[in-house]
């Protein structure tokens, strides 16, 4: 799947230079489901960087694994679901030694998570690199009752913690790794727009 | 004291109100007829005797009415008031600039005895006493940040300053415009004013970062900012926004001149000494219009500001939805007649 083209948006939006390779760094690498191909694409830019790298990778369903491992990267972890992987990761960011260089790929919900947990462990932002390969889901935080809710296509969309209906803004936080939504009917209530798919 | 303190509600029953010396000292935003965005910064050096602008952090008829409110919204949501672990000591020199200036500012009020690090603090409105130890958090009951902002009127942010951008990282606010901090915590410059339409355009923040970047100690800055409120309610946070979005709807041609208020920020900005932290107050300041009208010039005036404001921004600023009736209230007090130049009443 080809890396995702995003339409133009408001500054907080995040945007996915493709990954290019630090040489000569050491690489903490993470990616989910069609992330893989990003990856296999900068090793192909620099087939020396996988001896210095630690592959994290969450399948979802994607057959890219064995694919990835035959890369030959100096450890590699296969993980059932982010939360799965986060002790690992946050292990291997408190273990990361002066220069590390950290490549994100998949979706943006992992970008996000990923973003912050390495910003929270002291890794400088210009030691981040993501590329955004895959669905366009959005993980999205209840700007009401704060709940966070993963994989979200459509605005609007009913919060599954309290129940309003939210409107997916592109404001988004990278501190948490998600975007917005706010009560769509507040002032009207029960009067909603008509579901949408979100675009890229 | 030199002051008397209101005694008003900003939700439920709304009970708040401007005695007519405070509609005359009112931080009225509009220069000229016409508004648009502009980075409009002067020195926060004092202004004319009486007006919001004359103290470095100005105490009211409302205040301790506003403090009161500002405890009612944190103990239904703490996380109003943040500070991230690094921006602590920036919490205390913000926490040195508002005592010391209010003790110089208000003696009456408040008195503020230093004895190296032991310091012993009075605030007589709210009936407070307090002795501490300057940079030790465990002889205040809260963090530094939030135990003077709980006794200062306004919202407060506290930004960090580094790779040459401004990231906002401590604030304690309870009576914002429509923005999340717990949102926005962590954001640099550009991302927390993302959501502002045509503003990038213009290159406003661009300008306004470069200014913020090079401010100086002991040279605070500051500009106003405004929009428009239903109802005199402090708390318009998106977290509750279901709860008084509905009040929006509520607007009517009888009941407009009372309901809906002017709502101005007087933002200050001040570079702290130790942190190099800037610290941003967001005073707020709310006017119905019946009182706005009381002032003919402001009447006139803010008719033909909000009639010929470009639709885009009266929908960021949230009243869109009832400017038909705003105007047609403000038009029966516009004679057509000119008015005089600057913000202040004839």
């Amino acid at each position: 799947m080809p890396r995702t083209a995003f339409t133009p948006s408001i500054t907080s939006r995040p945007t996915y230079a493709p990954l290019r390779p630090h040489p000569a760094a050491p690489a903490l690498m993470l990616a989910d489901a069609d992330g893989a191909e990003a990856l296999m694409e900068l090793a192909a830019a620099d087939p020396a960087l996988m001896a210095r790298a630690h592959v994290i990778y969450i399948p979802a369903g994607a057959a890219h694994g064995p694919g990835l491992r035959a890369l030959g990267s100096a450890m590699y972890h296969e993980a059932p679901s982010f939360a799965a992987a986060t002790e690992r990761f946050r292990k291997a960011l408190t273990d990361a030694r002066m220069g590390t260089q950290l490549y994100l790929a998949g979706t943006e919900g992992l970008i996000g998570q990923a973003t912050a947990e390495a910003l929270a462990a002291g890794l400088p932002a210009d030691a981040i690199q993501a590329e955004h390969r895959g669905t366009i889901a959005r993980r999205m935080q209840c700007v009401h009752c704060k709940g966070m809710t993963e994989d979200v296509t459509t605005d609007p969309f009913t919060c599954a913690h309290c129940g309003l209906v939210l409107f997916v803004r592109d404001h988004f936080s990278r501190r948490l790794g998600a975007f917005q939504g706010v009560c769509v009917d507040a002032e009207t209530p029960g009067i909603l727009p008509e579901t949408q798919e979100i675009r890229a | 004291m030199t002051i008397s303190f209101n005694d008003e509600t900003f939700r439920d029953d709304y009970t708040f109100h401007n005695s007519p010396a405070a509609i005359r000292r009112f931080p009225f935003p509009f220069d000229q007829d016409s508004y648009m965005y502009s980075v409009n910064l002067e020195p926060h050096a004092g202004g004319r005797e009486g007006t919001p602008f004359q103290k470095r952090f100005d105490v009211d008829e409302h205040y301790v009415a506003e403090m009161k409110d500002r405890a009612i919204t944190l103990a239904d949501d703490p996380l109003r008031c943040q500070s991230l672990p690094h921006m602590e000591l920036a919490g205390w020199d913000f926490l040195e600039l508002v005592m010391t200036s209010k003790a110089e500012d208000y003696p009456d009020l408040f008195t503020l005895n230093r004895d190296g690090d032991r310091w012993h603090w009075i605030n007589r409105p709210l009936g407070i006493e307090q002795r501490f130890t300057f940079l030790d958090p465990t002889t205040l009951p809260c963090g530094p940040l939030e135990y003077i902002t709980r006794q200062t009127q306004g919202d407060h942010a506290l930004l960090d300053q580094r790779d040459d951008n401004l990231w906002m990282e401590a604030g304690m606010i309870t009576s914002q415009a429509d923005w999340s901090l717990d949102f926005d915590i962590g954001m640099n410059f550009y991302e927390w004013h993302a959501p502002v339409p045509r503003a990038h355009e213009l290159g406003v923040f661009q300008r306004a970062l470069k200014f913020l970047l090079a401010l100086q100690q002991g040279a605070p800055s500051r500009r106003l900012n405004w929009t428009m409120t239903v109802n005199p309610r402090l708390d318009t946070s998106p977290e509750n926004y279901h709860k008084w979005g509905p009040e929006k709807r509520t607007i009517t041609p009888e009941n407009v001149g009372s309901k809906q208020h002017l709502r101005v920020e007087l933002q200050t900005l001040w570079r702290l000494p130790r942190s190099n932290a800037i610290a941003f107050p967001i005073r707020c300041y709310l006017l119905s219009l019946e009182d706005i009208v009381s002032q003919p010039k402001w009447g006139r005036r803010l008719h033909r500001v909000l009639r010929d404001l470009p639709d885009e921004l009266a929908e960021y600023k949230g009243f869109a939805v009832n400017r038909p009736m705003i105007v047609d209230y403000l038009s029966r007090f516009d004679d057509g007649a000119p008015t005089s130049p600057g913000i202040f009443p004839d």
